[in-house]
Parts: C-alpha cells; sequence; structure tokens
C-alpha cells in the first residue's frame, strides 16, 4: 500500500473528526439515550443468560453504534464527495481501487471503533460489565465494522442522491441492526422470528461480539465468526468488482 | 520520443448519444494545444477520457507513451488535470487541501512547491482559510494549484477562465505561460477566442465529437479568415469590389490578402464617387475561422 492510500485513509478519518461533535457526540448520546429509556423500563424485570438487563443491553448498543457509524462513515462520504463533485480528486491520482477500498472501509472501521468506544464509556458506569473474552469483542468489532463500511461503500456509489441513501439506511441498515438481538436475546423470541433472526447476519454480530463480555452467547461464537467471516469475504469481493469495473464513478 | 498526448480512434457513446465519434488528436511535448468547440462537442468527454474518469468504448489514449487504462499510474501522475466544475472539499482549509492531493499522488514533504504555487498564484494569504470561506474565483486558482502539485508534464485545463475576472486570468495565463516556457505541455479548453488565439501554437476544434479542424494557430486564421477592410459608405459600392464584399447594415466587408492591396480598393471606391463616412480594417480572428469551421463549411480538410 502507498502513501496514496494513507492519505486517503488519513483524510477519511480527518474528515470526521473535524465534525466529530455529529459524527461521534451525536450517536453516543444517542445510545445512552437506548439505554437510559430500556434500562428504567426493563431492568429488575428481565435477565439474559443470567445477566441482568443493562449490563446485557450495553455490549448491544455499543455494537451497534459501531455498526450504524461505520455505515454512516464511508456511505456519507462518498454521496457528499459525488454530489458536490469533489470525488474527482480522488478519481484523478494514481490510486488504485483496492487502495480506494481498503481507505474508506479502514476509515469507517475507526470511525465505528471511535463510536464504539465513546458509548462504552460512556454508558459502563450504570452496570458492571466483564470482559471474559474480549478477543472476540476486538475481532467481531472489527469485522462487523469493515462489513458495514464495505455496504456503506456500495450504498454511497449506488446512491445518486440523498433520499436513495436515506432509504438504505432506513429500509435496510436499520431493520438488520435493530432486529438483530441488541435490546433482547432472539431465545425470548416465539420460534418463528428466532428462526427469521438466524437468517441476519447482524444477528451474529452482536451475538459474537456479546460473547466476549458474557462468555456465554445465543449462538457458538465459532458459528458467528464463521457466519460474519464469509459474509465479509463476501462483501469486499463484491465491492472491489464494483469498483474496478468503475461502477457509477468511471463513466 | 512519445508524444505527450496520443489519442488512437477514440470513441465514446453516452446511450444513443455519440459523444466522441473515432477521435485522433497528437499533442507534442511543450506545445500549447488548443481545444474549441461548442458546448456539447465532446470537450470535456474527451479531457475525462484522458484522466481515466470516463472510459472510452474503443480506441486508445497515451499520455507521454503510457495507456491510460493499461498502465494508468503512471499515465495519471504525468498528467495535471484542472476541471471544468467548480468543485471543492468543504471539510479543509487551502493548504490541508494542497497537501492531501499532494498525498494522492505519493508525494510527502511537498510544501516547499505547495508554497510556490500558492505564490504564483496570488493565494498565500489564502492558505489557512478554508476552502468554504473562499469567492468563486479563489476556489478556482486552488483547483489549479491542486492539479500542479505533483508538477506534471502535461497540464490540461478545462475552461479554466469560465466566469473569472480579468486580473485572475492575467496572473493565471502568466503562470502557465511559465510552466509551458519551463517546457510543460499544455492543453486548454475555452470558449474565449481570443485567449486561445494569443496563447495556443495549435488548435483543434471538436464538433459533435469529430476533430472538424486541426492546425497551427497560424495557419487556420490565414485558410479561414482574412484580413478586412470594413467600410460605411453612403450605400454605393462598385460592382467590382460588391462582388467580394459582404453588406451588413450600412457596412460593406471587403476581404483582402497583403496590404498594398487596400490603396486600389480605396481609389476604385474614390473613382465611383462613393461617400466614405466610417473605415476600419479589420484582422483574421480566430471568431471568424470557429464560425466558419462550425458552420460546416471547410469539414474534410482536416490536416
Amino acid at each position: 500500500m502507498g502513501h496514496g492510500f494513507s492519505t486517503l485513509f488519513y483524510k477519511e478519518v480527518l474528515r470526521f473528526w473535524k465534525v466529530a461533535s455529529q459524527t461521534v457526540g451525536a450517536p453516543v448520546l444517542t445510545a445512552l439515550l437506548y439505554l437510559l429509556i430500556f434500562s428504567h423500563v426493563l431492568a429488575g424485570h428481565v435477565q439474559v443468560h443470567g445477566v441482568i438487563y443493562t449490563a446485557f443491553l450495553i455490549p448491544g448498543l455499543v455494537m451497534m453504534s459501531v455498526l450504524q457509524n461505520a455505515f454512516a462513515n464511508s456511505s456519507s462520504s462518498l454521496i457528499q464527495s459525488k454530489v458536490t463533485g469533489n470525488i474527482v480528486f480522488v478519481l484523478l491520482p494514481p490510486i488504485s481501487y483496492l487502495e480506494f477500498y481498503l481507505a474508506y472501509v479502514l476509515a469507517s472501521v475507526v470511525r465505528g471503533l471511535v463510536v464504539g468506544a465513546g458509548v462504552l464509556l460512556a454508558t459502563f458506569w450504570f452496570a458492571p460489565l466483564d470482559f471474559v473474552e474480549p478477543w472476540w469483542i476486538l475481532v467481531f468489532a472489527l469485522m462487523g465494522g469493515a462489513i458495514l463500511g464495505s455496504l456503506g461503500v456500495i450504498a454511497g456509489i449506488w446512491a445518486d442522491k440523498f433520499d436513495q441513501l436515506a432509504a438504505f439506511q432506513n429500509f435496510l441498515i436499520m431493520p438488520l441492526t435493530f432486529l438483530s438481538g441488541v435490546f433482547y436475546s432472539v431465545h425470548s423470541l416465539p420460534p418463528f422470528w428466532q428462526q427469521v433472526s438466524h437468517w441476519n447476519p447482524v444477528f451474529y454480530m452482536i451475538d459474537g461480539f456479546r460473547h466476549g463480555f458474557f462468555g456465554v452467547s445465543d449462538a457458538s461464537p465459532w458459528l458467528s465468526l464463521a457466519v460474519v467471516g464469509s459474509c465479509l469475504a463476501l462483501l469486499t469481493v463484491f465491492t472491489l468488482n464494483l469498483l474496478k469495473r468503475g461502477y457509477k464513478l468511471r463513466a | 520520443m512519445s508524444a505527450a498526448i496520443r489519442i488512437t480512434q477514440v470513441s465514446k457513446c453516452f446511450g444513443s448519444v455519440r459523444a466522441l465519434d473515432q477521435v485522433d488528436l497528437e499533442v507534442q511535448r511543450g506545445e500549447f494545444f488548443g481545444l474549441l468547440g461548442p458546448n456539447g462537442a465532446g470537450k470535456t468527454t474527451l479531457i475525462s477520457a484522458l484522466a481515466g474518469l470516463v472510459r472510452a468504448d474503443s480506441g486508445s489514449l497515451n499520455v507521454m507513451g503510457h495507456d491510460v487504462q493499461l498502465d494508468y499510474r503512471a499515465a495519471r501522475r504525468l498528467l495535471g488535470v484542472v476541471p471544468q466544475e467548480l468543485v471543492f472539499d468543504p471539510f479543509f482549509t487551502v493548504r490541508e487541501s494542497l497537501k492531501i492531493q499532494s498525498g494522492y499522488f505519493g508525494i510527502r514533504d511537498n510544501d516547499e512547491w505547495i508554497d510556490e504555487i500558492l505564490e504564483n498564484l496570488g493565494l498565500t494569504s489564502k492558505a489557512n482559510a478554508n476552502m468554504r470561506m473562499l469567492s468563486g474565483g479563489m476556489k478556482r486558482r486552488v483547483l489549479v494549484a491542486q492539479a500542479l502539485v505533483h508538477r506534471p508534464p502535461v497540464i490540461v485545463l478545462d475552461e479554466p477562465t469560465a466566469g473569472v475576472d480579468v486580473e485572475l486570468r492575467q496572473t493565471l495565463w502568466a503562470f502557465i505561460r511559465r510552466l509551458n516556457e519551463a517546457g510543460h505541455t499544455i492543453v486548454l479548453t475555452t470558449h474565449y477566442l481570443e485567449e486561445a488565439e494569443n496563447l495556443c501554437n495549435r488548435i483543434a476544434m471538436l464538433k459533435a465529437g469529430r476533430v472538424v479542424a486541426l492546425d497551427t494557430t497560424a495557419q487556420l486564421l490565414r485558410r479561414f479568415s482574412t484580413h478586412c477592410l470594413r467600410l460605411r459608405t453612403d450605400g454605393a459600392m462598385p460592382a467590382e469590389l460588391a462582388a467580394d464584399a459582404a453588406q451588413n447594415g450600412g457596412w460593406w466587408s471587403l476581404p483582402f490578402d497583403a496590404f498594398d492591396q487596400v490603396e486600389p480598393m480605396l481609389a476604385k471606391i474614390r473613382a465611383a464617387g462613393c461617400r466614405i463616412d466610417d473605415l476600419e480594417i479589420g484582422k483574421p480572428d480566430l471568431e471568424e475561422v470557429f464560425v466558419r469551421v462550425m458552420q460546416g463549411q471547410h469539414e474534410g480538410q482536416v490536416s
């Protein structure tokens, strides 16, 4: 990877960091509000896997923030560059499609991790958290962030207008993340919805991530790793192919 | 030594619109080359294809001997493009934009050259201003600066002076001329034909995706335009002269090739007893060439 890649990566990180109150502060506050409301309503009534509800909820919120912000970073950066036209600054230099992909996705992962760490910092006073198997935490955060970062690249390239991007976000990303066991264990669902949840890759990201905290989860972390790893590999190949063909970027 | 730019049989369609139709063009190193044509003639498409922003359907494009698709890294490193649209990244200052752009081309520690560009384009005082705060003209200067950060030997400017004030135009052209004298190849598109006439040593004219004229500026002027004597008379004109002349309102235009023909013409008019109310001598100009080429009177005369 050359200096072109590292510059693009740096620029993508700098871009969100310059408006950190929107890109980091706001999502941390949102997650904190979710925690306050749900834990107020449900704590004391619900226990999951023997863990008190607030403690169960925190890793879910952290991971949801990682995923949503990873998606937001690459998708919003690309659509803004396309709409304003400054995407040419990235298309004119000798940057390969692989460098392009990695720079956008890694910057998305960084944004996801920064927001995730912020949510963790803001919420972990509310309940005792363990970090039983921390490497799972890291692995799923990185891979989940990369998957949503890739989806963000796809959405950002595909969308011509902001409302198309919003549709992608509202009708795909939001349902997938909300219906993935962030707020509940899928074992508490009726059998039909349990089955449906097992088709949602985001479920495995959150379940595996949560496993790192408590050492227990709905699915085996190895199964989750296999599902999440396959998704990442598939999306990477798909996105690289789009970029190689110059889909919507190089007419 | 390979040409600065070699375009061979390049075609490009957008849907049913044929934007480029088997374009052949070669620009030698060190040239100041003009690419002219009405809106929609394919100038920007051609530049975009050269820059790799658009992929040609057929044919090949080379920058200093490097194919823009097969050997895109080398080709892009040798090419600096000033886009026509006034685009900027609102997140950064002028200096940040230029440092980032340098980095994209693999260049670290480019401050000395960046300072030189800023100085030459009159941007030094704006170096730390955010891009959003700049006026349109200043943003245009930054666009030029961004195209130059990697010291490209071939520089393409797509209508760099559209909507730009006189001062910037002069600063810009002085700078570009210096770059040209230092050996950079310059390709320019513009709608200001006077600019092209003054700056470019060779000109190609595009119409509906095809090259319809290609020659040195001097030859084009000689071939398609002449000196002319313009007269406002009391209406009459000797038949002998009127045959070659064009009449527009009260004005007669009499073309001539050499100045020693002027005196006999005036003598004939005097002899016919016509009164001359006003008189001027027009030089050959590119606008006339342009109009005549675009009207298709000289199609097929591509040399």
